[in-house]
């Protein structure tokens, strides 16, 4: 909070009108939409509402967004850690560039990050023909899922290492190696033990994004319920065959964790704002 | 009586920054609020500006309550540590700022405010970089270009908040000479807030020495330095050393030597007495006075420098021609005894 | 270490030596996983549109219907940005001047659009807005239709961006120093003046910056804005949409041109607030 100064105050009437414009409009955008999910959900009642998780198919797309999200956000952490040793712990040239390629899949459309790979690996794509020759499928299945969410998800981890560890610079390494540590030993003792908290934010903000994806996932899956729905696309699934109630509390599911993520988010960003990157969450 | 303060008092939460500071500013005087940080000097300057209100206490203005106005109606001009100045403005928009901000009536023309701006320019020495932005310019001129900033709204008084501290020892001198320079142009009556004594002592006509919250002495630099009112205001202006000491009528016993007593507040009994290093004689052999050993000799400067051990424990500075520094050496050992010292105990 | 060379100028090496060992292994990995991730598939992408000739590209990407949904995908856009720039900016200084109870609770709120899934996101929006929703129903008398018009588009839209303007300001404000705010006022200015002429300014360059986030991503949204878009081509179809629907076609020519000539221009957009943004940034610093 701001030093408060006679200079600062401002008229009480402007104070309580901005609050109450502020109020009115989040309330409007933000907690409108929210509330509706789990009004909507609990429409026909208790009963209804469990039914719906009871389905095999809902079960199956909670199997499979855990899966794709598991993977995504394993395979990115690795990526996060490692580009952001390189990035932070060594000067090489094209690092702005290596930079702003970590960045882009923040700026493209997550349909283009779904449309990149069917033009990759789909029928029609470039090793289109040299995958069905060998009988290998990776778009309209659980690999196609991987890909597209991992792409989407790419950046996460890595913007919290890199300014992060960028800060605090070598020294403590450069110390390790001093006394003789290794490479390995260095990274896990004194690397890693530096940023655990944005690693974990990193982490989490990573998860929340890949169980959620949905434009990239419904490019790649071709929404074969049972098999490639992710829980957002089978939501989309039971919203287009008029099962709004089952459609709301699947969906229900996703915005209570979101809702937790929300949580832990700001806890950590409440209790380790030193050991967090400047940047917050873009 | 053009700025009277009488008796303010400020409370941050439950710490006491003023405890109730009385003080008198002539018209066109050019006084120095000094003392140690804590002391309370900024919360006051803060108080007479507007931007701290006092618990209790007024604050009059050739007679009208000052304290009654709001900090934007008060017309005072102040000048901040770190300048304040408006990044994103050149120098002479922020100068030109307050004379734009006054209401419709009162405001004057474009033409009217080009001129006054490059008089300003031109009175802080900074014609032709008006259109430079503050980032073009150096730590002296941004301060001068505050100073201009706050002079455009021809204030009543002017305050300065250590406007000096956060720029480098040769800036901070030259600045001295030209506000001074300034100050005797405007006659401007002028509060000056530092914690830096030789910049008091040199600048001001009268200084006011807070400590704690509370109003030690003020005075003008002379009387602050030769007739301080207790050792406090003693040991802040200029470097003191203390001695352990028997007061018997007007005389101080120093470890075996009398010394005359020439100032302070004093009983029979025991007490504290306290000289300038350059007051201290230095003798070798047996004999009263306080025996140390000379730890090292530094005579690279106008006079010479002993760096003294105290048997007693502790070090002592002492300040002698270098002509009777020449034949010493470290470890020798040397008596002190104090020409004159001034003493407080009561 | 070798000697610097008599002619002064350092060799060019590409990397640094350094005491720490693994660059090599931590370097090697990061490339070859974006060129995997990122730069094979942009490439190909970049790529594909041509495979048939420049004809084909230009075809499609004039088609009037490509045409209407980049407009509405922009348009939309840039509406749903402004908006939120006004009331991000108001909410920003909300959060940070004042103080209420429930702020820590609001200001945890604000990255909801963040942490929500799309879809979610996506039918409840659709559910309120339709006809007979919670609002929808208020203008539907009026003949007035918010669900399945671009004026629903616009509304997903204001969802998804809402939190980019508010954190990009909000550190700015947060550590604007009170001394500029105190010398405006021992000069004699208004509140008012103080706000607009000292504090706008420098608030300005991330307040465009944030622009610039929220519009990127309101371009490419798809999860929030399908179920209430409506989707009828050359009215309500969204850019991401139409190349969805190509590639069910299986027209990737088609979709890599439409998905192509999106990025182009959003690349362009974004360039030109980045110059605008480091040019006010800038002010006067050489």
């Amino acid at each position: 909070m701001s030093r408060d100064s006679p200079a600062r105050r401002d008229p009480p009437w402007f104070a309580a009108l901005l609050i109450a414009v502020t109020l009115l409009y989040m309330a409007a955008i933000l907690l409108l939409p929210l509330i509706t999910v789990f009004a909507e959900a609990l429409r026909k009642g208790l009963d209804a509402y469990a039914q719906a998780f009871a389905d095999p198919d809902a079960q199956a797309a909670i199997r499979l967004t855990l899966g794709v999200a598991a993977i995504s956000v394993l395979l990115n952490t690795v990526f996060g850690l490692a580009a952001a040793w390189a990035i932070a712990k060594f000067e090489f040239w094209g690092k702005s560039a290596v930079m702003t390629l970590i960045d882009l899949p923040f700026s493209i459309s997550p349909v283009i990050s779904g449309l990149v790979f069917v033009l990759l690996y789909g029928i029609n794509g470039w090793f289109g023909p040299w995958l069905d020759a060998n009988n290998i499928q990776i778009i309209f299945t659980f690999t196609g899922i991987v890909l597209a969410t991992t792409l989407v998800t790419l950046p996460f981890v890595a913007r919290e290492l890199i300014p992060l560890m960028q800060e605090q610079g070598a020294d403590e390494e450069a110390a390790a190696a001093t006394l003789g540590a290794g490479g390995w030993r260095t990274f896990f003792l004194v690397t890693i033990p530096n940023v655990k908290w944005a690693l974990m934010y990193g982490v989490l903000l990573c998860t929340a994004r890949a169980m959620g994806e949905f434009g990239a996932v419904a490019v790649v899956s071709g929404h074969i319920r049972g098999e490639t729905a992710t829980m957002p696309l089978y939501v989309e699934i039971l919203y287009n065959e008029y099962s709004f109630s089952a459609a709301f509390a699947v969906a229900s599911l996703l915005a209570l964790f979101a809702l937790v993520t929300l949580a832990v988010k700001t806890l950590l960003e409440m209790r380790f704002a030193e050991e967090l990157s400047i940047q917050r969450w873009r | 009586m053009p700025l009277d303060i009488s008796n303010i008092v400020k409370h941050f939460g439950r710490y006491p920054a003023l405890k109730g500071v009385s003080l008198l500013a002539e018209d066109g005087e050019f006084l120095a609020l000094l003392g140690p940080s804590g002391s309370g000097k900024t919360t006051l300057l803060r108080v007479i500006a507007g931007l701290d209100t006092p618990d209790s206490g007024a604050v009059r203005f050739r007679g009208e309550d000052l304290l009654a106005k709001p900090v934007r109606e008060r017309r005072i001009g102040l000048v901040f540590q770190h300048y304040a100045l408006f990044r994103h403005m050149t120098a002479a928009q922020n100068i030109a700022f307050g004379m734009r901000a006054r209401k419709k009536g009162e405001r004057p023309s474009s033409a009217q405010i080009k001129t006054r701006v490059e008089e300003l320019l031109d009175l802080v020495q900074l014609s032709g970089l008006g259109r430079r932005y503050p980032a073009q310019l150096s730590g002296g001129q941004r301060q001068r270009v505050a100073l201009a900033r706050a002079l455009a709204i021809e204030p009543k008084i002017l305050l300065l908040d250590e406007p000096f501290g956060a720029l480098d020892a040769k800036v901070r001198r030259e600045l001295r000479r030209w506000l001074r320079d300034l100050h005797e142009r405007t006659g401007l009556t002028t509060i000056f807030v530092t914690h830096d004594q030789e910049e008091a002592l040199d600048l001001a006509d009268r200084v006011a020495l807070l400590k704690d919250g509370g109003l030690e002495q003020v005075g003008t630099p002379e009387e602050l330095y030769h007739e301080p009112t207790s050792a406090f205001v003693f040991d802040f202006l200029g470097d003191s050393v203390a001695f352990d000491c028997t007061v018997n009528g007007n005389i101080a016993v120093i470890a075996g030597a009398p010394v005359p007593i020439v100032g302070g507040a004093y009983n029979d009994g025991g007490g504290v007495a306290h000289a300038r290093p350059d007051q201290l004689d230095i003798a070798l052999g047996e004999g009263p006075g306080v025996p140390v050993h000379v730890r090292n000799v530094i005579l690279a400067g106008p006079d010479a420098r002993l760096d003294c051990a105290l048997d007693s424990g502790g070090a002592m500075d002492v300040r002698v021609p270098i002509e009777d520094a020449a034949k010493l050496a470290p470890r020798d050992r040397l008596r002190i005894v104090p020409r004159t010292v001034r003493v407080w105990n009561q | 270490m070798s000697l610097t060379p008599t002619n002064g100028r350092k060799p060019f090496r590409f990397v640094e030596p350094s005491a720490l060992p693994g660059f090599g292994a931590a370097f090697g990995f990061t490339l070859v996983y974006l060129s995997f991730f990122v730069l094979i598939p942009l490439a190909a992408l970049a790529l594909k549109p041509w495979e048939s000739g420049w004809g084909l590209f230009v075809d499609i990407v004039t088609r009037p219907r490509t045409l209407a949904a980049l407009r509405l995908s922009f348009g939309a856009a840039l509406i749903a940005a402004l908006v939120n720039a006004v009331f991000g900016t108001i909410a920003a200084w909300v959060l940070v001047r004042y103080d209420f109870p429930g702020r820590r609770l609001l200001d945890a709120f604000v990255d909801l659009p963040f942490a929500l899934p799309t879809a979610v996101a996506g039918i409840a929006l659709a559910a309120i807005y339709a006809p007979n929703g919670v609002v929808g129903s208020l203008f539907a008398p009026f003949h007035i239709s918010i669900a399945y018009t671009p004026l629903g588009v616009m509304i997903a839209l204001i969802f998804v961006g809402f939190p980019f303007i508010v954190r990009s300001v909000q550190p700015v404000l947060e550590d604007l120093e009170v001394e500029i705010e105190e010398a405006a006022a021992t000069l004699g200015a208004s509140r008012w003046r103080t706000i607009t002429q000292v504090v706008a300014p420098v608030i300005l360059p991330a307040l465009l910056a944030g622009f610039s986030l929220s519009f990127a991503r309101a371009v490419g949204e798809y999860g929030s804005v399908i179920f209430i878009a409506g989707n009828i081509p050359m009215v309500s179809e969204i850019a991401p949409l139409l190349i969805v629907i190509q590639l069910e076609e299986f027209d990737y020519a088609g979709a890599a041109a439409v998905g192509l000539i999106m990025l182009t221009l959003s690349f362009v957009m974004l360039l030109i607030l980045n110059l605008l943004q480091g040019r006010i940034a800038r002010r006067g610093r050489r």
